[in-house]
């Protein structure tokens, strides 16, 4: 593979996972966010592809089949599984208005890239270069953890952190080892299934998962 | 070269003025007909300008000089666009380049003498459009800015000649994910700076949804013509501009009269095409509320951000 395809390629996956965080900010409605979630986990699995071709590393293309198959098919099914017609009508009504959110996030953008560039330096790699964009994703991801009301809107916003501090992972160091990322991403699957059996159940009981109205006990 | 930098200007100039009255024209048809209408045909807006240049305009009693120079000063503006902008070709004047700022400094003396007109016929309705317009101006400069800057970085200059000329040489920096973003932003500030849909609606005269229509209410006669001609020849220019970006193949860069006679053909092709897409693209929607209209263009400003961090971060 030649080096301008390489830049090019690097540049195409993290411009669309920088560019999915953002819109995930902007969509209210679930079924829209879990759309880009999944689009995201296509283009993380690319991108180790990418790495991966470069490298002439085996290991990093399974790896990316392993991605592929929990963040860009597994986990969207998960949280959309339920029939359509309802999840179709949930809106999210955040705390923060989305102009507001969507001005934070390219504040978190420019902190992103200010922060890596002290702390490891842009080298001249073109892993290391992209890299403030995975710590973008992780601002947002705790940006939508802290803005959203509802449980899953919530979850959602914690599977963007993850993907972020994916991304750093492979974007500086190459990845990790096969058998760390494959436990890593069984966790997060499972934390996922854990979390979306609770929300089901809560919403079950008490009609709803919007923290503000958690604050008390409910017998 | 001084010479083929005018000669380029005027033809930039006669093709504009030309196809602009024809562009909305081809733009109102399509619609109509998509709307199973039968339509005025493509030249009424020909006609429309040719009856109101022959009659003499009503003013308003007490209105200042602003009503007066307003509306020549709309259609300046936007002849100036058409000169500078790289349309037919990529020659730039030497002493007034084609540089982004000079370009959306151009476009904001034509939006403030629009405000001016309105507010001068002292109407409720003059008033409320030109504060809209305002409002969604103040919004719209930072985009257009940051989406051309975003597209100036890869190309080293932040001339549009010099941009347009470097997308001609290197096509593969057009699919980059930078030029993609950049162009997305500056498209949604484009609708939003020539009046629109999702943000103002062009065929409506709704007191409740109307910017642009509002600031024209009160004029009449060559006024009326003058403002007219002026925002269609901005809706062309622009229209051209986005075309080039997108499409650079077919601009004068070695000048030459069989490559005039080219570059006008494809731009007027180019400009007529988008023109058809972006008519087929409004039928399918609906005009936002007012209050929607910030999130929208933050949205935009948030895409040309990101385009400008992403040329920074990646290449």
């Amino acid at each position: 593979m030649t080096d301008t395809l390489y830049t090019q390629l690097v540049g195409l996956c993290t411009g669309t996972l920088l560019l999915t965080s953002a819109l995930m900010v902007w969509r209210h409605s679930l079924l829209a966010s879990i759309r880009l979630l999944s689009a995201q986990g296509v283009a993380l699995a690319a991108l180790v592809a990418v790495i991966g071709a470069q490298e002439n590393e085996a290991e990093l293309i399974l790896v990316s089949l392993l991605i592929l198959a929990t963040k860009g098919v597994a986990l969207p099914w998960v949280l959309a599984h339920q029939t359509k017609a309802t999840i179709r009508t949930i809106e999210e009504s955040p705390r923060l208005n989305p102009t507001a959110a969507l001005l934070t996030v390219t504040l978190l953008t420019i902190l992103a890239y200010v922060v890596v560039s002290r702390l490891i330096g842009l080298g001249t790699s073109v892993g290391s270069h992209a890299a403030p964009i995975g710590l973008a994703m992780i601002l947002t991801g705790f940006l939508l953890l802290i803005t959203r009301r509802r449980a899953r809107s919530q979850l959602i916003g914690f599977l963007l952190l993850d993907n972020g501090i994916a991304t750093v992972a492979f974007l500086t160091s190459g990845g990790v080892p096969l058998l760390l990322e494959l436990g890593v991403s069984l966790d997060v699957l499972l934390v996922v299934l854990i979390l979306h059996v609770f929300t089901g159940r809560m919403r079950h009981k008490f009609g709803g998962t919007d923290v503000d109205q958690l604050r008390e006990l409910h017998d | 070269m001084i010479w083929a930098a005018i000669v380029i200007a005027i033809a930039q100039v006669a093709v504009f003025v030309v196809l602009a009255p024809l562009v909305v024209g081809v733009m109102r048809q399509v619609r109509a007909r998509l709307e199973g209408r039968a339509g005025p045909g493509v030249w009424q807006p020909w006609r429309d300008v040719r009856k109101l240049l022959r009659k003499n305009p009503v003013r308003a009693q007490g209105s200042s000089g602003m009503l007066r120079a307003g509306p020549v000063a709309v259609l300046v503006s936007s002849l100036l666009l058409c000169v500078l902008l790289p349309l037919v070709g990529t020659i730039p004047f030497d002493l007034i380049p084609s540089d982004l700022f000079v370009i959306v400094s151009v476009m904001l003396i034509g939006v403030v003498a629009l405000a001016l007109v309105g507010l001068d016929s002292g109407t409720a309705f003059g008033g409320m459009g030109s504060s809209r317009h305002m409002t969604v101006a103040a919004l719209v400069e930072p985009t257009l800015l940051l989406s051309v800057y975003a597209l100036s970085i890869p190309a080293g200059s932040s001339t549009l000649s010099l941009i347009v000329q470097a997308r001609l040489d290197t096509p593969e920096i057009i699919i980059s994910p930078v030029s993609v973003l950049a162009i997305v932003a500056l498209a949604i500030a484009i609708m939003a700076e020539t009046g629109r849909l999702p943000v103002d609606n062009p065929g409506t005269h709704l007191e409740l949804t109307m910017l642009h229509e509002a600031m024209l209410i009160e004029a009449s006669g060559r006024d009326l013509a003058w403002l007219e001609l002026g925002s269609w020849l901005k809706l062309a220019a622009l229209l051209g501009l986005v075309a080039n970006l997108v499409v650079p193949w077919g601009v004068v860069t070695d000048f030459g009269a069989f490559a005039l006679l080219l570059g006008t053909v494809t731009i007027a092709a180019k400009v007529l095409v988008l023109a058809v897409l972006l008519t087929v693209g409004e039928v399918f929607l609906a005009k936002v509320r007012l209050f929607q209209v910030p999130e929208l263009l933050a949205g935009s400003f948030a895409l040309a951000f990101l385009a400008v961090t992403a040329s920074y971060l990646v290449a």
